[in-house]
């Protein structure tokens, strides 16, 4: 073995200290290949050191919960004996430097983080934050970002069923692409990544291994220069949707012969991620036979196999006796697979090629990188910003800005976006993208369904951290409700910026306590996560932006609410908090072009009831649509729901409702309020629910039309639905 | 004993719509279905051969362009030769024109771009196996799913193919009128499905599977399933003649 020279552990990736640590842990100097499998291994995006402490927090275990935090995807029963695993993961550096192919690796991997459980994929959600499309180089962002996703997504063959796409200036250098991915399985098909039974084979199953995407990890553990997109294209991985839908059929089909006892995605840092997180989580060891990985490339050395983040591989552990029959399954569906090495009872990862020890050390070492805990400090800035009261607001003309709103990209019809991916595949789509929630039907259990939701709003926790991480977690357990599911689980996706600086710190530990207290207080676990930290580039971070994804159940599709007014001379009522806030608002950013106030901060015990009362009033047929206030508040909202069901509405707001001024009951936001419509005949029965949950309801209007009318203290507006679309769809 | 149609439902690499056909054929509509691995050689013990949607191969080169040299292609064509009904959905369709078995060729969508949304069609032929339970000039709602299905023919090869009446779908719109807004994909003619000059090979870009239940937002594609099936009920002495 050759030893390493002193300076090398900065090449790696390490700190001093880290490389002081590793030394004493192994009672020796680690080897140049040793060393740059710690260099990844210990990197930020593997090792979440700057978030372990704050994710501790999180509450993860509930009745449903059958995996938590911790493996490739969390696993939450559904329907008795059928289980939904669930990720989101972000793929934000490469897409940075390769939209295209680094939105549709990313898509790659989060389908096998869901595999690896088990799970056949059902569902992918996209979130996606840019830079705003006024900007020529964001436009382009976004197309090979939604182009490699539909590349992906539509080739493999999973559903893209739902998403979110919101711009801001801070996404322009730093693109976020988070997606999530949500499979089935039957409860007693669920595997787990934890490598067991010394003797057994560690076989390696799918495309061959390159030299692409060496260091991605700790290339996505680093700040992007300005030169990033030119040096660092080779630590972007190049996917390819036909090895990896082959790759999830010969996986299923392995699975079912009852010969695989643990299997995982080589995703970031490759190879060594996989055997030593199998290893340390079945407290075993593996020997591997470098020589034995298929190769794509001549003369690799042994650190390039080990880390290299070549797409579409899985590693396995079969029981001894049962390899030909996992390896005839693979290559009948063309691809590679391999027995590279062996488990062992002695806790040890021990890496021959051709032979020769490259490298030996203790699994659990490896996956043992330091937690740390940096200062946290709320700058003067952001404080001054939250405490503006926002009282020299122009007067506004509320048609005019309504049109405005209507027309922001963050507002504005996606239908050009998510019609490029095939959302229907798989026969399972009850209500695919457009609405509040996706809505699946469970094949297995009909005719229940699951109803998914993504959402997250970096700019209210840019001005209040707590307040945007519990805002992420009631939104999108709302939007859920909304369609008459019952949230059950979420996964959480979170983006920041450096985390060693205490800025940062601050906004990180904010964000996660919004989001634990939020789940805590409505019984939601969250089952899985990700972490994506040094989203910054010339010193400037993106907002920390925390992406929720709900998972729900529907005990009847058939009873799914659309968001749109669904008949003429239904009620409309508001339900929820009263409270509302342009505090951080999408009416304060594109009307009045500023960035401030503070954001309205949850009620969550209402939040809890809320919940409940959609989803009973849902499942007794007691609504007929339902949709959540977002960005624009509630004039928005009402026309969202009179363009998606085509019809128009008459409403007047309560004095009440009206008392913090006009733009503010207009377009004010906050967290908890539902706009419903329902039979007249009903409207009795649904007050009484309201009261009895403690829920505030206020009646405000009728459907009919071809108008959307608004008037009262807030001002009148009074606008055809014509108008309305043209600047709603006609914006992208 | 009754007399029962059977269908195979080919699995290509990459097929993503086989298990969505499969499942519409057995367990919504009840019809003894299996599938065929890509390398089978034999399709005579089937009465309906389906080529279902997907991205066979990765669609690499172009779309169906490898899927039309596999083994079961081949065995496709004498299937075809000897009369069996053969369907092909979306990239079943590409792969039947580009193995030859029908006219004409699919590519890229005119925007450039992948598009998966709902479409009219108008139905211009109820004497195929396949269409006979449609009203003739019926107007339905089906899904597409796909970024390479602009039809394209040279112009002599489109005015023959109308001529023989072998254009069975067409995108319309809801009013049943071929408007350039009502052709997603910019398809010669809004042509969207073709059917053989022998009638028993159908090809169309939509999905009728994904519109086979009322749960998924529609049940236009299911009269095309049943129609084959009534077809190969009405008639048993032809699977004798296709064994042999």
């Amino acid at each position: 073995m050759r030893v390493t020279v002193a300076r090398d552990w900065a090449a790696a990736g390490l700190r001093e200290d880290e490389y002081r640590r590793i030394c004493e842990a192994l009672g020796r100097v680690p080897n140049p290949t040793e060393l740059r499998m710690f260099g990844v291994l210990w990197s930020e995006h593997c090792a979440y050191k700057h978030s372990r402490a704050y994710l501790r927090t999180l509450p993860t275990t509930g009745p449903g919960v059958l995996r938590g935090p911790g493996e490739n995807a969390g696993v939450v029963e559904v329907a008795p004996g059928l289980a939904a695993a669930l990720k989101v993961e972000s793929h934000n550096h490469p897409s940075a430097v390769d939209p295209f192919h680094g939105a549709a690796t990313g898509v790659g991997g989060i389908l096998r983080d869901v595999l690896s459980m088990g799970a056949r994929p059902v569902a992918l959600l996209d979130s996606l934050r840019l830079g705003p499309p006024s900007d020529p180089g964001s436009r382009r962002m976004r197309e090979g970002v939604v182009g490699g996703i539909s590349h992906y997504g539509n080739s493999v063959g999973v559903p893209v069923v739902g998403g979110e796409v919101l711009y801001e200036d801070c996404y322009t250098k730093n693109p976020l692409v988070n997606v999530a991915c949500v499979g089935l399985l039957s409860t007693r098909d669920l595997v787990s990544s934890a490598a067991r039974g010394p003797g057994n084979s560690v076989v390696y199953a799918g495309a061959r291994t390159g030299r692409d995407g060496i260091g991605g990890a700790a290339f996505a553990s680093d700040e992007l220069d300005a030169s990033a997109s030119q040096l660092d294209r080779g630590a972007v991985q190049i996917g390819d949707p036909f090895a990896g839908k082959l790759l999830i059929e010969a996986t299923l089909e392995v699975l079912r012969t009852g010969a695989v006892v643990a299997l995982q995605d080589m995703g970031a840092a490759g190879l060594t991620c996989a055997a030593a997180e199998m290893s340390a989580r079945g407290g075993v060891g593996m020997v591997l036979h470098l020589e034995r990985v298929p190769r794509r490339e001549r003369d690799m050395a042994p650190a390039e196999v080990l880390l290299s983040e070549s797409q579409e591989r899985m590693l396995l552990v079969v029981r001894r006796g049962h390899e030909e029959e996992v390896l005839a399954s693979y290559r009948r569906w063309g691809l590679c697979a391999e027995v590279v090495g062996q488990v062992v009872e002695e806790r040890v990862l021990r890496v021959l090629s051709d032979g020769e020890v490259v490298a030996e050390l203790p699994p659990a070492l490896l996956t043992g990188a330091p937690a740390y805990r940096v200062r946290e400090e709320e700058p003067d800035s952001r404080r001054q910003l939250r405490s503006d009261r926002l009282r020299d607001l122009p007067s506004v003309d509320p048609t005019e800005a309504l049109r405005t709103l209507l027309r922001s990209p963050a507002v504005a019809c996606k239908r050009a976006l998510y019609t490029r991916y095939d959302f229907m595949v798989q026969l399972r789509t009850v209500a695919g993208p457009g609405g509040d929630a996706a809505v699946l039907r469970l094949l297995e259990a009909p005719p229940r369904g699951i109803a998914l939701s993504a959402d997250g709003n970096g700019r209210v926790a840019y001005l209040d951290p707590w307040a945007g991480g519990a805002w992420a977690v009631c939104e999108a357990t709302l939007n859920v409700a909304c369609v008459g599911a019952r949230p059950v689980a979420v996964t959480d996706g979170l983006n920041l910026g450096n985390p060693e600086r205490p800025e940062v710190a601050w906004e990180l530990a904010g964000v996660v306590a919004g989001i634990a207290d939020a789940c805590r207080a409505l019984g939601v676990p969250v089952v899985g996560g990700n972490v994506s930290l040094y989203n910054e580039s010339e010193g400037v971070a993106v907002y920390p932006t925390a992406v929720v994804v709900a998972l729900g159940v529907l005990s009847d599709v058939r009873r799914a609410l659309p968001a749109g007014f669904a008949c003429e001379g239904d009620l409309v009522a508001l339900v929820g908090a009263s409270g509302a806030s342009l505090g951080g608002s999408e009416f304060l950013k594109v009307v009045c072009g500023r960035v401030a106030g503070a954001p309205a901060r949850p009620n969550l015990h209402l939040h809890g009831r809320l919940l409940e009362l959609l989803v009973s009033c849902a499942e007794d047929g007691v609504l007929r649509s339902a949709h959540d206030l977002s960005e624009g508040g509630l004039a928005v909202a009402l026309a969202e729901a009179c363009l998606l069901g085509g019809l128009g509405a008459r409403c007047e707001l309560p004095a009440e409702l009206c008392s913090g001024g006009p733009a503010q009951a207009l377009f004010g936001e906050g967290p908890s309020r539902v706009l419903v419509s329902l039979d007249p005949g009903r409207y009795e029965a649904f007050v009484r629910r309201c009261r009895d949950l403690d829920v505030p309801v206020y009646r405000i209007g009728r459907v009919g039309g071809r108008t959307l009318g608004l008037w009262g203290a807030a001002g009148d507006v009074e606008v055809p639905l014509d108008e309305l679309r043209v600047a709603w769809e006609g914006a992208l | 004993m009754s007399f029962e149609p059977r269908f195979g439902v080919v699995v290509f690499p990459g097929s993503n719509c086989d298990r969505d056909c499969l499942y519409v054929l057995q367990d919504v509509l009840g019809y003894a279905a299996e599938f065929v691995w890509h390398e089978a050689q034999d399709l005579s013990r089937f009465d309906v051969v389906v080529l279902p949607g997907g991205f066979s191969y990765g669609d690499y080169l172009r779309a169906g362009a490898v899927a039309a040299t596999s083994p079961v292609v081949a065995a496709l064509r004498r299937f075809a030769a000897a009369g069996g009904l053969v369907l092909g959905i979306c990239n079943g369709f590409q792969v039947l024109v580009e193995c030859g078995l029908l006219p004409g060729a699919l590519v890229r969508n005119h925007s450039g771009v992948f598009r998966c949304q709902w479409v009219h069609l108008r139905v211009e032929r109820t004497d195929t196996p396949f269409t006979r339970l449609y009203a003739p000039g019926e107007v339905v709602r089906m899904p597409i799913a796909h970024g390479e299905g602009r039809y394209y023919a040279p112009t002599e090869v489109l005015a023959d193919l109308e001529a023989r009446r072998q254009v069975v779908f067409r995108y319309v719109d809801g009013h049943g009128q071929p408007t350039a807004e009502a052709n997603p994909n910019g398809s010669c003619n809004a042509v969207a499905g073709v059917v053989s000059a022998t009638g028993n090979v159908l090809g169309l870009m939509p999905h009728p599977e994904r519109c086979a239940e009322a749960t998924l937002g529609g049940e236009d594609g299911r009269r095309l399933f049943e129609g084959a099936a009534l077809w190969v009920r009405e008639r048993p002495h032809l699977r004798a003649e296709a064994v042999g």
